[in-house]
């Protein structure tokens, strides 16, 4: 899960919602089509909001995972 | 909270961790979809809620609008909006375990508030007015409700900046292509 290579990383470990999901777009926003976002959080409900925010903003969510207690997420800018 | 989802269009997202997600569905559309909103509670357990879904909409690129009507028109008075309380009486979700009746003794609704607002700085959670500074930033739309202003003797210099006046025909007007319509 770490084959990704990420252009840029953001730490929304002990963010409750919407702060994650609110973090995440506006990180995306300043990276290019095509770049890569690995974001780390902690809210447990991000691991069903990450992929229903890749889906609304038509990102690729490239992997999901979780370990000890943080939730790991590749996001591929696909949008503008 | 009631809800009402027209066209329900996408599944709910359940994917385990570690799973492989996929990207599916939601970009094939020529409009963003829109949420709307009416906001008609002005406690500060109230307030959160509208806030937070329009913020999440925000971020999910989605238009949004919230009216602010009756007592929900406080989550947008310049004066009031920092002072938005939570009521211990008559709530039996107090945390505190206490006969609910001592919610009414002097002095309670002030412990519970700043209980509560406690807990949002705990959690980092952003407080009402910043919460309408992101909306507004998304360029959401604020709608002031003209007749509770009316009714309730709010003029328009007591309403924070960039707030739309409006009855409920201009609210129903962009409710009308909601995808997603929420009555908080």
């Amino acid at each position: 899960m770490n084959d990704f290579v990420a252009d840029a990383e953001l730490d929304c470990k002990g963010l409750l919602c919407p702060l994650p999901v609110y973090q995440t777009s506006r990180a995306i926003g300043r990276l290019t089509t095509g770049q890569v976002l690995k974001v780390e959080c902690t809210d447990p409900g991000s691991l069903a909001d990450f992929p229903a925010f890749a889906r609304q903003r038509g990102h690729a969510l490239l992997s999901a995972t979780a370990r000890d207690g943080v939730q790991v997420f590749y996001l591929r800018k696909e949008a503008a | 909270m009631t809800a009402v989802a027209r066209g329900h269009r996408g599944t709910g997202a359940q994917v385990e961790a570690g799973a492989e997600a996929q990207r599916h569905g939601g970009t094939d559309r020529t409009r963003p979809r829109r949420l709307a909103l009416v906001a008609s509670k002005g406690s500060l357990d109230g307030a959160y809620p509208p806030l937070i879904l329009a913020a999440t909409a925000a971020s999910l690129g989605w238009e949004v609008g919230i009216f602010f009507t009756f007592y929900g028109l406080d989550i947008i008075h310049k004066r009031r909006h920092k002072k938005l309380k939570v009521a211990p009486l008559g709530n039996p979700a107090m945390p505190v375990p206490m006969p609910n009746l001592l919610g009414a003794l002097p002095g309670m609704t002030a412990a519970a508030t700043s209980m509560m607002k406690g807990w949002m700085k705990k959690a980092r959670l952003p407080d009402v007015p910043e919460f309408l500074d992101i909306a507004r930033e998304s360029g959401a739309k604020l709608f002031a409700c003209s007749t509770t202003m009316g009714v309730m003797g709010v003029e328009e210099q007591d309403l924070v900046a960039g707030v739309d006046i409006a009855g409920a025909t201009a609210f129903l007007d962009f409710a009308a292509d909601a995808d997603v319509s929420l009555f908080v």
